[in-house]
């Protein structure tokens, strides 16, 4: 087995989600090493920094430094939210880690919690996902029996109980501020920042947020050695990433690769090119909220810097490829009217620009556009950068002006004169 | 005024457990009250405003923002096509129009009979095996006009093609 295959080590295995077949493929030990080790809370953290284990979500903070920020003498409790909310077009990651390996997340989340001090941990789950919440379900059921969540955990005196909410619906929740909202009951508004929700998260309490892929690479960390995770990337980015491929390729899919693979090899060894006898035409590279790329352009190796000072994101890894029958008018109407529906409405900037960017990507797709439309566009866009309490807006911009300026002849080959 | 029934009730109450405060349940126990009363409207909003002992108001902000909460009433078979890019590329208005003409509905209708009910949603994050669609909670992938004709016919042979 090629020594960087991590969370998607047992994912060929139909049988990984039944608590005794994954403790004997290892789930669990190191869960259970900690706790008979009496490994320090400190020690886990500093592993996971060493680790340079990056946030999945798609923003890429270091994990290890994001738990640092938690205050440890408060008296207050602490929580764990595991974001698992999945709503970014063409990411289609955690779903997978979520039905195929549900132990291994929650062996991550108990690792997790131990190394911040928290007894409860929420799974923040999409509402469509009915098929994860019951393997995730049964999986906590089945580890609780096993005494390896719940009170008293193995003897050490250490509780945890994990706890999935559902969703029901709504882009915005992914956002992990909107997301402690939508846990308490409320609309999914994201929340100012600071107070981060470290220090202020859900129910007013110091509140650790992350990915489901990126918890689920803890164990993995706390088994191979923190210097040895981080070697298997580059130097910022460590160990690997779950990358989703869609749209016209040979073989679509999700494969793990180490951070700071180029993305051209992903497209065309890894998912073997577009499908015979066509042709690429672009690739959206971490989910429709990254700026689209053109075939010469995919030279870029998937970390997350390498992917901001090419003008693009790796966002959550999710790259959709687009060959010559594609209109990219139509890509840009459906990526804008996905913006406009999801936007909270909360800022006026990001509620009214992504309507208006659909309204003009809708006119300019039915044939009715005129050029003046595209400066139009151009100069609407940065509007919805940084004038927002979140970044659903700059969401939409960044991308809009890509493909805007990318694909400006297409779009006037649309018009009329 | 509409109540709940009394396993749902139980169900709902046993969810307040689960948050330091009750409001959290709010989410969860709306999907219950749909699964009970089928669709959201203001009656079920107050009974689920009665059962948490909160304020009307709150409920109704949740169970208006949130898409997967209904006011009127849907199909049987709720189908929910995706309609974002991948599957747009892949062919999902090809199915979402083949699905209208055997139904006989557009997008955001039931059937006169109540049995399906066809609805355009956003990304359902299973992008490698588009075009995609979810009947109630049933996932279906890799869509064709003809699975779409073998799914219609199992959940209603009388829709079959013969
Ligand atoms: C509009 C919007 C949607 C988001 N959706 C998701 C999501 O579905 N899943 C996710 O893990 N993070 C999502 N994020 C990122 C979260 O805000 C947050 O950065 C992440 O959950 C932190 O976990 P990580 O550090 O492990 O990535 C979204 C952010 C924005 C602005």
């Amino acid at each position: 087995m090629p020594e960087h295959i991590l969370v998607t080590r047992n994912f060929q295995y139909p049988d990984q989600p039944e608590l005794k077949i994954a403790l004997s493929r290892g789930t669990y030990e190191q869960w259970k090493r900690i706790l008979s080790e009496k490994i320090s809370p400190e020690d886990i953290i500093n592993e996971v920094k060493t680790a340079k284990l990056r946030g999945q979500g798609g923003a890429g903070f270091p994990a290890g430094v994001k738990w640092g920020f938690v205050p440890q003498d408060t008296p207050k409790p602490k929580y764990l939210c595991v974001n698992a909310d999945e709503g970014e077009p063409g990411t289609f990651k955690d779903r997978a880690l979520l039905e195929k390996d549900p132990h291994q997340l929650l062996e991550g989340i108990a690792i997790t919690c131990f190394a911040v001090g928290i007894h409860t941990a929420y799974i923040y789950m999409r509402g469509e996902f009915y098929d994860p919440q019951r393997i995730v379900q049964k999986a906590i059921d089945d580890a609780k029996k096993e005494g390896l969540l719940g009170k008293d955990i193995q003897g050490s005196g250490f509780d945890l109980e994990v706890i999935i909410h559902m969703g029901a619906g709504a882009y915005i929740c992914g956002e992990e501020t909107a997301l402690l909202n939508s846990l308490e009951g409320k609309k999914g508004w994201p929340r100012l920042k600071p107070p981060f929700p470290a220090l202020v998260g859900a129910f007013g309490c110091p509140t650790v947020i992350n990915n489901v892929e990126t918890i689920s690479g803890v164990p993995h960390i706390m088994n191979m050695g923190g210097e040895a995770f981080q070697k298997i990337g580059t130097e910022n980015d460590g160990g690997t990433k779950l990358f989703g491929i869609s749209g016209h390729v040979q073989k679509p899919g999700l494969y793990e690769l180490p951070m700071g693979t180029p993305l051209k090899e992903l497209v065309f060894d890894v998912a073997g090119g577009v499908r015979d006898g066509h042709e690429l035409k672009a690739v959206i590279p971490g989910g429709s909220s990254t700026p689209i790329l053109k075939p010469d352009e995919l030279d870029i190796p998937l970390e997350f810097e390498a992917m901001m000072e090419a003008g693009t994101m790796l966002g959550s890894g999710a790259a959709i490829v687009l060959d010559e029958t594609v209109s990219i008018p139509e890509v840009f109407m459906v990526m804008s009217r996905f913006y406009a529906h999801e936007s909270c409405g909360q800022c006026t900037p990001c509620r009214e620009g992504c309507t208006w960017i659909y309204k003009i990507a809708r006119k300019i797709y039915e044939g009715n556009g005129v050029p003046a439309d595209l400066d139009l566009i151009l100069d609407l866009a940065p509007m919805l950068d940084g004038t927002t309490v979140c970044p659903l807006g700059a969401a939409l911009a960044a991308p809009a002006i890509a493909i805007v300026e990318k694909f400006r002849d297409e779009f006037l080959g649309m018009m009329k004169n | 005024m509409k109540t709940l029934s009394e396993p749902v009730r139980r169900e709902a109450l046993a969810y307040l457990e689960l948050y330091p405060k009750k409001e959290a349940a709010l989410l969860p126990i709306l999907h219950l009250a749909q699964k009970d009363f089928g669709f959201i409207d203001d009656e079920a909003e107050l009974a689920v405003a009665e059962l948490m002992e909160i304020s009307p108001v709150m409920v109704r902000a949740a169970s208006r923002f949130y898409f997967m909460y209904h006011h009127q009433p849907i199909g049987e078979f709720h189908m929910q096509v995706c309609q974002n890019i991948s599957c747009t590329i892949m062919g999902a208005e090809t199915i979402l129009d083949h699905l209208k003409n055997r139904l006989g509905i557009e997008a955001e209708q039931v059937t006169e009979d109540g049995k399906f009910s066809v609805e355009r949603v956003e990304c359902i994050a299973c992008c490698d095996r588009g075009p995609a669609m979810l009947v109630n909670e049933k996932l279906h992938t890799n869509l064709t006009p003809e699975i779409i004709d073998q799914i219609i016919g199992e959940l209603d042979p009388s829709r079959k093609i013969k």
